[in-house]
C-alpha cells in the first residue's frame, strides 16, 4: 500500500476501472441467474405463505424439525459418548482391542448409512425369538429406537476416528511440560490438552454434525416423521411441490447457521493464531 | 449355514443373480456419475479460483446449497421437480402428458450435483497448493493460459486433489444406496426385495453391507495405485 505523499499530501490515484473482460461479463450473467432464480424463489414463497398448504401442514412442519433435533441430538449424544471407548481401543497397544475397534470402524464408515439403518431395523425380525427372550424385543420393534440405535453407531465410528485423530496430534511434550510446570493432572487436561485438541477437532465435529443432520432425513424412509418424513407425507397428500421447497429451505437454514456458529467458536479457539 | 448359502446361491433357488444384478445398477450409477461430477467441480473450482468476485460469489452460492441440503431431498427434488417442470411445460405447449422420469438419470443428476460442490472444494484446495510460479513459468515459456492450464497446472492439481478425490468417490458409492428410494434396482432395493419374499431380512441386508466394504476396498486398492502412477514423476528425495 503506498501511503500519501508527505509533501504534497496527495493520495494514490485511483485504480484505473476495471475492463469487462469475458470473464467479468459470464460471472455477471451467473450472478443474474441467481439473483433471478432467488427472487422467484422468494416471490413463489412469499405469494404461497398464506396458502392452504402451508396453513395445513405448517404446524406438522415444526413437529418434524423438532424431531429431527432430537434424532440428531441424542444420535450424537450416544454415538460421542461411545466414540471414546472405541477410540481409546483404537489407540491401543494391544491388538485384542485395537483390531476389533479398527473392524468396527472401518464396517460403519465403509458401508451407507441407509444400509445400515434396515439392517437394523428389519434385520432385527430375524433374531426376535432370542430378542424376545431377553426382553429386547419391545426396542427394536421400535423404528425410533432402530434410528437413534444405527445412528448413534455410525455416528461413534466417526466420532472415533476424529477424537483419535485430535489426541494423536497434541504431542507428548504438552503433557511432560505442565508435569514440570508442577501443574495437576486435571488442569493440564481441561486447561492444556483439551483446548490444543479441540482445535484440531472443532472442524471434523462441525462436519459431522452436520452429516448427521443431513443424514437424518433417511430415518423418513423407515417412517419416522422427521422434518423429511413430514414433507413427505405432505407430498403424498397434497400432491404440491412446494411441500419440497419449504424443507429445502428449513434444511439449509439450519445447516448455514450451524455452520456460522462453528465458524465464529473456531475463531474465538483460534483467536491466538491470528496475525 | 447351508440355507443360507442355497439362498444366495446363483440360479433357480438362489438370489445370487438378483444380488448381483443390483450391484451392477449400483455400480454403474457410480461411474456414470463421476464424469460429470469431476468435470462440473473442476469448473467451478475455475470459478472460486478466479480474480472475478462476482464468478466466484457464484460459485460459492452453488456449493452452499448442495452442501447444505440433504442427498436425499436433493434427489427428490430433482426426481420430482424435473417431471412437475416437463409436465407443465408440455402443458404450456398445449400437450396433457404425464411423464416420469428416469430414475437412474434422477440419481445421476442428483449426485452429479451434490458430489460437484464437494469436488470444488477438493480442486481449490489443490489449486491453492500450487505455486505461482508455476503459471509464470507457463507464461515465460510462450504457453497459452489454456496450455499452462492443461500441460502444467492440471497434471498437478490432480495429483495434489487425488486423496479428497479418492474419499469422494467411496462416499459416492455410499450415496447411490438413496436411489433405491425413488425405486431404481440397486443393491439395497434388490436386497430388500430379497429379504421380503425369503424373510431372512438380516442375512440380506448384512450381504448389501459386506458388499459396500467390498467395493470401498476396491476401490481403495485402485485409488492407491493411481495414487502411486501419479507420484510416478516424483523425484526420490
Amino acid at each position: 500500500m503506498i501511503a500519501a505523499n508527505p509533501e504534497t499530501g496527495q493520495i494514490r490515484p485511483p485504480a484505473p476501472p476495471r475492463a469487462w473482460t469475458n470473464i467479468r461479463i459470464f460471472g455477471h450473467v451467473l450472478m443474474a441467474l441467481w439473483i433471478i432464480s432467488g427472487a422467484s424463489l422468494l416471490y413463489f414463497l412469499g405469494s404461497n405463505v398464506a396458502s392452504t398448504f402451508v396453513e395445513k401442514y405448517w404446524l406438522k412442519y415444526v413437529d418434524g424439525f423438532l424431531v429431527t433435533l432430537q434424532i440428531v441430538g441424542l444420535s450424537l449424544l450416544v454415538g460421542a459418548l461411545l466414540s471414546i471407548p472405541v477410540a481409546l481401543a483404537r489407540n491401543s497397544k494391544w491388538k485384542i482391542f485395537s483390531w476389533p475397534a479398527y473392524g468396527y470402524v472401518y464396517f460403519f464408515r465403509g458401508t451407507p448409512l441407509l444400509a445400515q439403518t434396515f439392517l437394523i431395523y428389519y434385520g432385527a425380525g430375524t433374531f426376535r425369538p432370542e430378542l424376545e427372550a431377553v426382553g429386547l424385543w419391545g426396542f427394536f420393534r421400535e423404528a425410533w429406537y432402530c434410528v437413534i440405535f444405527a445412528f448413534s453407531l455410525n455416528t461413534a465410528a466417526y466420532q472415533a476416528e476424529i477424537l483419535r485423530g485430535a489426541i494423536l496430534n497434541v504431542p507428548k511434550g504438552q503433557w511432560e511440560g505442565a508435569e514440570a510446570l508442577g501443574i495437576s493432572t486435571p488442569v493440564t487436561f481441561f486447561k492444556i490438552i483439551l483446548p490444543q485438541a479441540l482445535m484440531v477437532a472443532l472442524r471434523p465435529y462441525g462436519n459431522e454434525i452436520i452429516l448427521m443432520i443431513k443424514g437424518s432425513a433417511i430415518a423418513s424412509i423407515i417412517t419416522i416423521y422427521d422434518l423429511m418424513g413430514e414433507t413427505r407425507r405432505a407430498y403424498s397428500r397434497s400432491y404440491d411441490f412446494q411441500a419440497y421447497i419449504w424443507a429445502a429451505v428449513a434444511y439449509l437454514l439450519i445447516v448455514e447457521t450451524l455452520r456460522r456458529i462453528w465458524d465464529k467458536i473456531e475463531a474465538r479457539l483460534t483467536r491466538h493464531l491470528k496475525r | 449355514m447351508e440355507e443360507a448359502l442355497t439362498l444366495l446361491s446363483f440360479g433357480e433357488n438362489g438370489w445370487g443373480d438378483t444380488i448381483a444384478a443390483g450391484v451392477m445398477v449400483t455400480v454403474l450409477l457410480a461411474i456414470a456419475t463421476l464424469p460429470f461430477g469431476l468435470v462440473l467441480g473442476f469448473l467451478i473450482a475455475l470459478a472460486k479460483n478466479s480474480s472475478e468476485p462476482s464468478l466466484k460469489l457464484a460459485a460459492n452460492i452453488y456449493t452452499t446449497i448442495f452442501r447444505g441440503l440433504p442427498e436425499l431431498l436433493t434427489l427428490f427434488l430433482v426426481y420430482f421437480g424435473v417431471q412437475i417442470g416437463i409436465q407443465q411445460g408440455l402443458k404450456l405447449m398445449g400437450f396433457d402428458a404425464f411423464i416420469e422420469v428416469n430414475s437412474f438419470v434422477a440419481g445421476m443428476v442428483a449426485l452429479s450435483l451434490v458430489f460437484s460442490s464437494y469436488a470444488s472444494e477438493a480442486f481449490l484446495s489443490a489449486f491453492r497448493g500450487i505455486p505461482q510460479g508455476q503459471y509464470e513459468g507457463g507464461n515465460a515459456l510462450g504457453l497459452s493460459r489454456y496450455q499452462t492450464m492443461t500441460l502444467v497446472i492440471l497434471p498437478q492439481l490432480i495429483r495434489l486433489a487425488l486423496p479428497a478425490l479418492g474419499n469422494l468417490w467411496l462416499i459416492l458409492l455410499k450415496e447411490t444406496s438413496l436411489v433405491s428410494v425413488i425405486g431404481l434396482p440397486d443393491l439395497v432395493r434388490e436386497a430388500g426385495i430379497a429379504a421380503r419374499v425369503t424373510k431372512e431380512p438380516f442375512l440380506f441386508f448384512g450381504i448389501a453391507c459386506l458388499v459396500y466394504l467390498l467395493l470401498a476396498m476396491i476401490s481403495s486398492t485402485g485409488l492407491s495405485r493411481i495414487e502411486r502412477w501419479t507420484k510416478k514423476g516424483e523425484v526420490a528425495r
